[in-house]
C-alpha cells in the first residue's frame, strides 16, 4: 500500500484512527529497520555520512526493498556516537564510521553475524543487545519513548507510534475542567527548573474570563550543560505541538508561540517541518478534527540572552523589547504576552502531557516519589565514561545515573562532585552520591533540579574555580535591570577572582555569604535570586578548598594559574625544546643540561609541560 | 560604513537594502516584529548596518533609540561586520571543565585576534558561546554552523586552515567559471 495514499487533512477523530490503523498496517510501518541517530550530537559526529553509506550498501547489495533506514532523534549515549541500531535483533553499533557499513550490511544484515568491534564494551565484555546495555536497561524512557524509534520530520511516524490521540481523546470528550483536574492529579510539576504544579499554573489562567489567552513553550534552554530540550525538539517535536495544543484547549487559549533560542538551528528547522506538517493534516490550525477548536502556532527565535529563560524576560522579548523581566505578581496566568492570561511551560512538561492524558492522571502519578511525579531527563556529561541524554523517575539515586548508567568516571581519577541545575543550582559531593534526585532532596543540599543539566567532575576540577566560572556567567549574562544582580554578582566575582589568585583573605569568605544574602533577597528575577547558589553550595560542600586557597596559596587542583608551580625535573635531558617556546624566557640551562624555571618570571602558560616529550616538567 | 561594490546580482549593499525593505514589510502587521525583522537583518548582511536600522525604525514606527537598544541587548545582533566565519568557542560547564579555556587560549594566539574581533583578512571573527547543548561531545567549537568536537589546543591550527583552504578552493572555483 502507498503511504502517501494516506496522507491528507484529518477531519475528524475518527479518521485519525482509521488513519492511524491504516498506517500501521502499511508495508513501510512493518519492513525492517535501521536506526540511525540524526541528533545533533551523532550528525556532529558524521552519522549523515554513515547514513550514506547504508543507502549505497543496501541498494548495491538489493536490500533497499527489504529494510528501511530510520534517520531518529537522539538515542542517548551521544559520546559513543555515530550510534546505529539493527531493528530485527537490536544490536547496538556504536562508533560507526562510513567505512564500517560495507561490513555490517555484508556480514551482519546478510549473513547474520554480528560486527564484534562495533559492539559496546561493558566490563570488557561486548554486549550487542541495546536492551541489555546498563545505559539503556537502568532508564525508564517515557518522554523520550519516541526518540530514537520514529523519523522526527514525518508526521506519520509520529501518528502511526499513537501520536495526536491524546489531543484527540481531549477534543472529543473532555471539558477543560477535566483536562486540568487530569494534569492537576497527575502531580506533574515545570521541568523548566522551579517545579511549579502544572495543573495549578493552568487552573489560574483557565479562570480567567478574558476572551484572548496565550500559550508559550519555554524552549530558551540556556543552561549551560543542558540539552534535553534540544533533543525533544529534535527528535520527537510533534510531541511538544501536541501538548501545547491540549494545554491551549485546557486554558481556553487559541494562540501559541514556541520560543527557541537561536544556539539551536536544528532543533527550529526541525520543529518548523513538525508545525507545517501538523497544519496540512489539520492537528494545529482552524476547526481542529472537526471539533471547532482554533490553534494557531508559531517559532519565535531567541537572539542570545540567557535571561530570555526567565518567563516575564521570554514574554518581552516575544513582544519585541530587551529581554528584561518584570515584577512578579501580577503574574503571566493573569497579566503576561500583551498582558493577556498567558501559561508558559518547558519543552519536557508539555512532552509529558500526551504521555499523561493517554495513561489517566493517576497512572502517571505512580511514577516518582511522594511529591515529584513522573520522570526526569538529564543531560549527563562531564567526566562520565557515557555522557548523553537519560531518563528516570524522578527520586532516582544520583549514584544510578553517574555509575550504573554512565558507567562511571572516565578518567583514572575518583568522583568529586556533580553540578546540578546549572547556574541557579548546586555541587552534591561524593558523601552524597545516594541522594535521590527530586525537588526536595536537592534542595536540602542546596542545589534544585534545576532543568536537569548534571555534570560530572573528578578529582581535577576545582570548586573554587567551578564557582568563578558560574560567577562569570551570571555576570555576563545578568541583564542589568536590578541592581543586586548586576552589581551584587559583580562583587562576589571579584572576591572570588582574588581568593584564586591567592590574594584572598579570611573575612573575604563571610563577606561572600553576606553578599549572597543580600543577592538572593532583593533580585528581581530568578536569574539573581539563584545567582549565588554556587558559590554558597561550593562553600557549603568544599570550603577546605576556599580555605587552601586564602590561608596556604594553594590550588590542590592546580586549575587556578596563579597558584601554580611549574617545576622541571631531574629526568631533564636538555634538549631545549621548553627553551625554546618559553614566551617570556624563563627557562634557563645549557644544552644537555637539566634546565630550570624562574618562577617569578613564568606566566603560567604550560607551553613547556605541553612540548616536553620527556615528561621532565610537573605542574602542582 | 564600508563601501560594497556595485553588481547586478541585488547582492550589493542597496540591492540588500531594498530585499530588507520588502522583509520589514512582510513583518509589519505582525505582533512583536522587531526582534524577527533584527534576525533577518543580521543574516541578510552578516551584521546590522546603520541604513537598515533607520529603515527598520522608519517602516516598523519604532523610535531609533529603542531599535538601538534591542540590537545591543542581544549576543547575536552585531553592529560591526563580522568575518566569513564566525568561531565560536563554547564555554558552558561540561566544556568549560573539560578545558575549553585553553582552546580560546590557542584561537586567540593562533589568530592574533581577542574576543569579538575579526581576523585583517576577514574570515574569522572570534566569539564565545555559552552552551551550544552538545556536552556530551565537550569541549567543542563552532564554525558557522559546523560543530567541532572533543577539540585540543593542537587541533586548532588544523581546524583554521580547513577553512582557510575552503576559501582557497572557491576563489579557485570562482576563477574558472564554476
Amino acid at each position: 500500500m502507498d503511504i502517501n495514499a494516506h496522507m491528507h487533512f484529518v477531519k475528524s477523530t475518527e479518521e485519525l484512527q482509521t488513519l492511524c490503523s491504516s498506517l500501521l498496517n502499511s508495508k513501510e510501518y512493518n519492513s525492517e529497520k535501521v536506526y540511525i541517530c540524526a541528533g545533533g550530537g551523532c550528525i556532529a559526529s558524521g552519522s549523515m555520512k554513515v547514513k550514506d553509506a547504508f543507502v549505497s550498501h543496501l541498494a548495491s547489495n538489493g536490500l533497499n526493498e527489504k529494510l528501511d533506514i530510520m534517520e531518529t532523534g537522539c538515542l542517548g549515549p551521544c559520546a559513543i556516537g555515530p550510534v546505529v541500531v539493527i531493528g530485527k535483533d537490536d544490536t547496538f553499533y556504536q562508533k560507526v564510521r562510513a567505512q564500517d557499513v560495507k561490513e555490517i550490511v555484508e556480514q551482519h544484515l546478510i549473513g547474520g553475524k554480528v560486527v564484534e568491534n562495533l559492539l559496546h564494551l561493558v566490563d570488557e565484555q561486548k554486549v550487542s543487545k541495546k536492551s541489555e546495555l546498563p545505559f539503556f536497561k537502568n532508564q525508564d524512557k517515557k518522554v523520550l519513548r519516541n526518540c530514537g524509534k520514529i523519523n522526527p520530520t514525518k508526521i506519520a511516524d509520529y501518528i502511526a507510534a499513537g501520536g495526536y490521540q491524546a489531543l484527540s481523546k481531549v477534543l472529543s470528550g473532555m471539558t477543560s475542567e477535566q483536562v486540568v483536574q487530569e494534569v492537576s492529579m497527575s502531580g506533574l510539576r515545570g521541568r523548566g527548573g522551579a517545579g511549579f504544579p502544572t495543573g495549578t499554573k493552568w487552573s489560574f489562567a483557565r479562570k480567567s474570563q478574558d476572551i484572548e489567552k496565550y500559550i508559550l513553550c519555554n524552549a530558551d534552554e540556556g543552561d549551560p550543560g543542558a540539552f534535553m530540550d534540544r533533543s525533544i525538539l529534535e527528535g520527537d517535536p510533534h510531541s511538544i505541538i501536541e501538548g501545547m495544543a491540549i494545554g491551549a484547549y485546557a486554558i481556553g487559549s487559541s494562540v501559541g508561540y514556541v520560543y527557541v533560542r537561536a544556539e539551536y538551528p536544528l532543533a527550529i528547522e526541525r520543529l518548523q517541518i513538525a508545525i507545517d506538517q501538523a497544519q496540512e493534516f489539520g492537528l494545529i490550525g482552524k476547526n481542529i478534527l472537526g471539533t471547532g477548536f482554533n490553534f494557531e502556532l508559531e517559532i519565535r527565535k531567541g537572539s542570545g540572552a540567557f535571561v530570555c529563560g526567565e518567563e516575564t524576560a521570554l514574554i518581552t522579548s516575544i513582544e519585541g523589547n530587551r529581554g528584561e523581566p518584570r515584577p512578579r505578581p501580577p503574574f503571566p496566568a493573569e497579566k503576561g504576552l500583551w498582558n493577556k492570561p498567558t501559561v508558559l511551560n518547558n519543552v519536557e512538561t508539555f512532552s509529558n502531557i500526551p504521555l499523561l492524558i493517554n495513561q489517566g492522571g493517576a497512572v502517571f502519578a505512580e511514577t516518582g516519589t511522594e511529591k515529584s511525579k513522573g520522570t526526569k531527563i538529564f543531560a549527563l556529561a562531564g567526566t562520565v565514561k557515557i555522557s548523553g541524554l537519560v531518563e528516570v523517575p524522578v527520586g532516582t539515586p544520583l549514584r544510578k545515573l553517574v555509575y550504573d548508567i554512565g558507567g562511571g568516571i572516565s578518567t583514572n581519577k575518583k568522583y568529586k562532585a556533580a553540578q546540578i541545575g546549572g547556574p541557579s543550582g548546586g555541587c552534591i559531593p561524593a558523601e552524597h552520591l545516594d541522594v535521590p534526585l527530586d525537588y526536595e532532596s536537592l534542595n536540602k543540599l542546596g542545589a534544585i533540579m534545576g532543568s536537569g543539566g548534571l555534570i560530572v567532575m573528578d578529582e581535577s576540577s576545582c570548586m573554587v574555580d567551578v564557582a568563578r566560572f558560574f560567577l562569570e556567567f551570571v555576570q555576563d549574562e545578568s541583564c542589568g535591570k536590578c541592581v543586586p544582580c548586576r552589581e551584587g554578582t559583580a562583587r562576589m566575582k571579584q572576591i572570588v577572582d582574588r581568593i584564586c589568585e591567592g590574594k584572598g583573605e579570611m573575612k573575604d569568605i563571610d563577606e561572600l555569604e553576606k553578599l549572597a544574602s543580600t543577592v538572593t533577597n532583593a533580585s528581581l528575577c530568578g536569574l539573581g535570586q539563584t545567582a549565588p547558589n554556587p558559590v554558597l553550595s561550593t562553600l557549603r560542600h568544599f570550603k577546605e578548598e576556599y580555605i587552601e586557597h586564602i590561608r596556604d596559596k594553594k590550588c590542590r587542583t592546580a586549575v587556578c594559574k596563579e597558584l601554580i608551580v611549574f617545576e622541571i625535573l631531574d629526568a631533564c635531558n636538555g634538549c631545549q625544546a621548553c627553551k625554546k617556546v618559553c614566551p617570556v624566557e624563563a627557562i634557563h640551562g645549557e644544552k644537555k643540561q637539566a634546565h630550570i624555571i624562574n618562577t617569578d618570571l613564568c606566566i603560567r602558560c604550560g607551553l613547556c609541560l605541553s612540548t616536553c616529550k620527556f615528561d621532565a616538567i610537573v605542574k602542582y | 560604513m564600508a563601501k560594497v561594490e556595485k553588481c547586478s546580482c541585488g547582492n550589493d549593499e542597496e540591492g540588500l537594502l531594498n530585499r530588507l525593505e520588502e522583509i520589514i514589510i512582510s513583518f509589519k502587521e505582525k505582533p512583536g516584529a522587531l526582534i524577527p525583522v533584527l534576525q533577518a537583518t543580521q543574516s541578510l548582511f552578516g551584521y546590522i548596518p546603520q541604513e537598515a536600522i533607520l529603515k527598520i525604525s522608519e517602516i516598523l514606527n519604532e523610535p531609533l533609540q529603542k531599535v538601538y537598544g534591542v540590537i545591543t541587548f542581544y549576543s547575536f545582533f552585531s553592529l560591526k561586520p563580522r568575518g566569513k566565519y564566525l568561531i565560536r568557542v563554547c564555554l558552558g560547564t561540561a566544556c568549560y571543565v573539560q578545558g575549553a579555556n585553553e582552546i580560546l587560549t590557542a584561537l586567540k594566539q593562533q589568530l592574533s585576534i581577542e574576543i569579538g574581533e575579526t581576523s585583517p583578512d576577514k574570515l574569522f571573527t572570534l566569539d564565545v558561546g555559552r552552551c551550544f547543548g552538545a556536552c556530551g561531545l565537550a569541549p567543542i567549537i563552532m564554525v558557522n554552523d559546523d560543530v567541532h568536537q572533543w577539540v585540543k589546543p593542537n587541533d586548532v591550527k588544523k581546524i583554521i586552515s580547513s577553512y582557510k583552504n575552503k576559501k582557497e578552493v572557491k576563489q579557485e572555483e570562482a576563477k574558472n567559471g564554476y
